[in-house]
C-alpha cells in the first residue's frame, strides 16, 4: 500500500526538553496507525507536528510525497485531545460553521448519521455528555471529508459504553477508506482499532509493527493468573516464572507449556479453582519494553 | 482572505454575544443607569463659580494690567480665564460655558441674555466700579454686547464621555478577554486546525464587536436623549465617524493585549491597568483643563481622550471635519498601529 503521510527524523524541543527525538514512521493509505505510550511520551507533540499545529525543529513531513503546506488542512481532519467550541452554539451550527471553512465538505446529514448526532442536533454543545461531545468533535473532524484523520486520545475520560461506541465509529471511518492516526494510552483500544502501532516513550519510538506481529515477536508464552490466597507459602519458592501483582492480590505465572505448569501447581497442592489463562497483551509488551507501568 | 470563512467566524461570534443575554443586557443597561444617575444628580445644580473669559492679543499680560486698574477684575469667586481666540469663546458664552467674555483690546463685553449668571456678573461689573472708576470711565469703558444660546449642562458635557467610556469597556473586555478565554479553552487551537487564517479571525472579531458597539451606542444615545434631551450641535455623520474610528482603535487595543496571553487573570489585570487610567484621565468625568501639564500630555496617549475630545467638539461646539481632524488622524494611526502589532504578535495557542 502507498504511504500517504511520511514523517522522517522529526525533532521537537521545548526549552531543554526534547519532546520528540528523531521519530520516523509512515502512514499507509486506508490504515489505522496507533501511537501508544504513557502521558509525556511525546504522542501529542508528534501528532501536532504532523497536523501542522506545532512547528518542527528538525526533520521532514511529506504528504503524498510532497512537503506539507497550508493546503494539507483541507485534507486533514483533526480531533484534539482537549478542545472547545464557542459558547451558545448548537451541534448543527457547529457543523455548519466548520463546514463553511472548507472548499470540500461532507453533507451534514451524512455526518449526523455516521456519528449518531440526530438526537441532539439542536442542543447547545455545552450541554452534551462526554460521549456525545466526543462524537460531535469527531464529526467536526470529518466535516471536510478528510483523507487523513488525526485522533488524539479520543476516548480518554469516557465510560466503557461511550468508549466502545466511539471505537465503532472509528471502525466505520476506517471502512470508508480514510487513513487514521490515533494516539492512545489504552492498549486495548490500539489492539482493537490499529493495523499498525508504534510505542513511544521519552520522545522516541521504542518499537513498531502490527499488534499481533509485535506480540508474536516478543512473547511465546501465556499468562496463568491465580489469586494470591490460593497459594500457601511464598509463591516465589515455586519453580515457575512468577510475578506478584500485590495490589490486585494476584499471582501471574508465565508459561510456555500450560500442561507442565498446571502439573507443577497440582504437585504443590495449589487449588486451580481461581485459575485464569490469558494471552500476552500490548500492556505486557509495554511493560516489558519500558520496564514501568502505564501512566494514566 | 476568504469572505466565506470570515463571515462564518463573524456569524459565530455575533451569535455568541447576542445569545449571552446577561452580557448583552449589561452592555445596554449600564450606560443608561450612569447617564440617568448623573442627569438626576447634576442637571438642576449649576456650578457656583463664575467664569469670565478675557480675550486680547496677549490676554495674560492684558489681564494683569486690568487687574491693577479695574476693581471688577479683582473680584473674588470669579475665575478669569485668558482666551486667545474670540470665536470659540463666544460659542462658549452662547452655550453658558462662559458667563461673560471681555475683549480687552476692543473694549467689548458679551453676556448671554438668557444667562442668569451673565446678568449677575454684569450687575457686579457695574457695582464694582468705584466712584472714581465711574467718573473716569463708566463700566470700565466696556460696551455691552449680547449673544443668545442654550445652556450646556454638566450632563450635556458628560454624555460624550459616558458613551465613549462604555465603548472602551465593551471593546477592551468584549474582545481582549474573549480571545484570551478562547485561547485558554482551546477554541483558537481548534480554529488553527482549519484553513481559517489569523487575519480572517481577527478581522471578524473587530467587525463583530464594532457593529455591536455602534448599535448599542446608538441605542443608548437615542434612549438617553429621550430622558435627558442633551445637546447636539454638530453632524450625526461626523459623530458616527468618530465613534467608528474610536471603537476600532479600542478594539485593536484589546486585540493587542490578547495577542499572546493565555491567562484570564493576567488579561483582566492588564485590561484594568489600561481602562482605569483612561476612565479617569481621558476627561470622562471632569475637564483636564487646569490639571498638571504632564497629566494632560499623558492623556493624549489614550485613544479615549481623542474620542471624547472629538465627540464633545461635535456635540457641544458643533465642530466640523476640520475641527476634529487631529483627533481623527490620531485615532486612525492608533488603530493601524494596534491592529498591525496585534496581528504580528498573535498566537493561536
Amino acid at each position: 500500500m502507498a504511504v500517504l503521510l511520511q514523517a522522517t527524523h522529526l525533532i521537537k524541543h521545548f526549552g531543554d526538553v526534547t519532546a520528540v527525538d528523531n521519530v520516523s514512521f509512515g502512514l499507509e493509505a486506508g490504515t489505522c496507525f496507533g501511537l501508544l505510550g504513557p502521558n509525556g511520551a511525546g504522542k501529542t507533540t508528534t501528532i501536532e507536528l504532523l497536523e501542522g499545529i506545532t512547528h518542527v525543529d528538525g526533520g521532514e513531513i511529506l504528504y503524498r510525497n510532497k512537503p506539507v503546506g497550508t493546503d494539507f488542512r483541507n485534507d486533514a481532519g483533526i480531533m484534539f485531545q482537549s478542545t472547545a467550541l464557542q459558547d451558545y452554539m448548537t451541534v448543527r451550527e457547529a457543523l455548519q460553521m466548520f463546514g463553511s471553512f472548507y472548499p470540500r465538505t461532507t453533507p451534514i446529514d451524512e455526518l449526523v448519521d455516521t456519528c449518531s448526532l440526530g438526537e441532539f442536533l439542536d442542543r447547545d454543545s455545552r450541554k452534551l455528555s462526554g460521549g456525545q461531545r466526543q462524537r460531535l468533535l469527531l464529526a467536526i473532524a470529518l466535516v471536510n471529508n478528510p483523507q487523513v484523520v488525526f485522533l488524539d486520545e479520543p476516548t480518554t475520560g469516557l465510560d466503557p459504553q461511550a468508549r466502545h461506541n466511539l471505537w465503532a465509529l472509528v471502525k466505520r471511518i476506517r471502512a470508508q477508506g480514510k487513513t487514521i492516526l490515533l494516539t492512545t494510552h489504552y492498549m486495548e483500544e490500539a489492539y482493537e482499532l490499529c493495523d499498525e502501532i508504534a510505542i513511544m516513550d521519552h520522545g522516541k519510538i521504542i518499537t513498531r509493527g502490527s499488534p499481533k506481529t509485535l506480540l508474536a515477536e516478543h512473547f511465546d508464552e501465556v499468562v496463568l493468573q491465580l489469586p494470591r490466597a490460593d497459594i500457601p507459602g511464598d509463591p516465589t519458592d515455586l519453580p515457575l516464572s512468577i510475578t506478584l501483582r500485590e495490589a490486585e492480590e494476584m499471582v501471574e505465572i508465565l508459561s510456555r507449556d500450560i500442561n507442565a505448569t498446571i502439573r507443577t501447581l497440582l504437585d504443590n497442592d495449589i487449588s486451580l479453582a481461581g485459575l485464569q489463562i490469558r494471552p500476552r497483551t500490548l500492556e505486557d509488551l509495554f511493560l516489558a519494553l519500558t520496564g514501568k507501568g502505564l501512566r494514566a | 482572505m476568504s469572505w466565506r470563512r470570515f463571515l462564518a467566524v463573524l456569524k459565530a461570534r455575533n451569535r455568541e454575544f447576542i445569545r449571552d443575554r446577561a452580557a448583552l443586557g449589561w452592555n445596554i443597561i449600564f450606560p443608561i443607569f450612569i447617564v440617568a444617575g448623573f442627569a438626576f444628580a447634576f442637571s438642576g445644580k449649576p456650578m457656583d463659580l463664575y467664569k469670565v473669559g478675557v480675550y486680547a492679543a496677549d490676554p495674560e499680560q492684558k489681564l494683569t494690567e486690568v487687574e491693577k486698574t479695574q476693581t471688577f477684575f479683582r473680584t473674588d469667586y470669579i475665575r478669569f480665564i485668558p482666551v486667545s481666540e474670540l470665536a470659540p469663546a463666544l460659542t462658549k458664552v452662547e452655550r453658558h460655558q462662559l458667563d461673560m467674555l471681555f475683549d480687552l483690546d476692543q473694549h467689548y463685553y458679551w453676556i448671554n441674555r438668557d444667562s442668569p449668571k451673565g446678568y449677575l456678573l454684569e450687575r457686579v461689573l457695574h457695582g464694582a466700579d468705584t466712584p472714581a472708576d465711574t467718573a473716569n470711565n463708566p463700566t470700565g469703558g466696556f460696551q455691552r454686547q449680547t449673544v443668545s444660546g442654550r445652556e450646556i449642562r454638566y450632563v450635556d458635557w458628560l454624555i460624550p464621555g459616558v458613551l465613549a467610556m462604555n465603548m472602551m469597556f465593551s471593546a477592551l473586555f468584549g474582545v481582549g478577554y474573549v480571545i484570551v478565554r478562547y485561547r485558554k479553552s482551546g477554541v483558537l487551537k481548534r480554529l488553527q486546525a482549519t484553513p481559517v487564517t489569523a487575519f480572517e479571525f481577527l478581522t471578524a472579531q473587530v467587525v463583530s464587536r464594532l457593529w455591536l458597539i455602534l448599535a448599542i451606542t446608538s441605542g443608548v444615545y437615542a434612549g438617553a436623549n429621550l430622558f435627558i434631551d442633551f445637546s447636539m450641535f454638530g453632524s450625526y455623520a461626523l459623530l458616527l465617524l468618530v465613534f467608528t474610528l474610536g471603537a476600532i482603535s479600542l478594539i485593536s487595543l484589546g486585540l493587542l493585549v490578547a495577542a499572546r496571553i493565555a491567562s484570564e487573570e493576567l488579561a483582566g489585570g492588564i485590561l484594568n491597568v489600561l481602562s482605569w487610567p483612561m476612565m479617569f484621565l481621558s476627561g470622562v468625568w471632569f475637564s483636564l483643563e487646569g490639571t498638571h501639564p504632564l497629566i494632560q500630555q499623558l492623556a493624549l496617549l489614550f485613544p479615549l481622550t481623542h474620542i471624547i475630545d472629538a465627540s464633545r467638539a461635535i456635540m457641544i461646539d458643533g465642530a466640523g471635519l476640520t475641527g476634529i481632524s487631529t483627533q481623527l488622524l490620531v485615532l486612525t494611526l492608533m488603530s493601524a498601529g494596534f491592529l498591525l502589532l496585534g496581528a504580528a504578535l498573535f498566537r493561536w495557542k
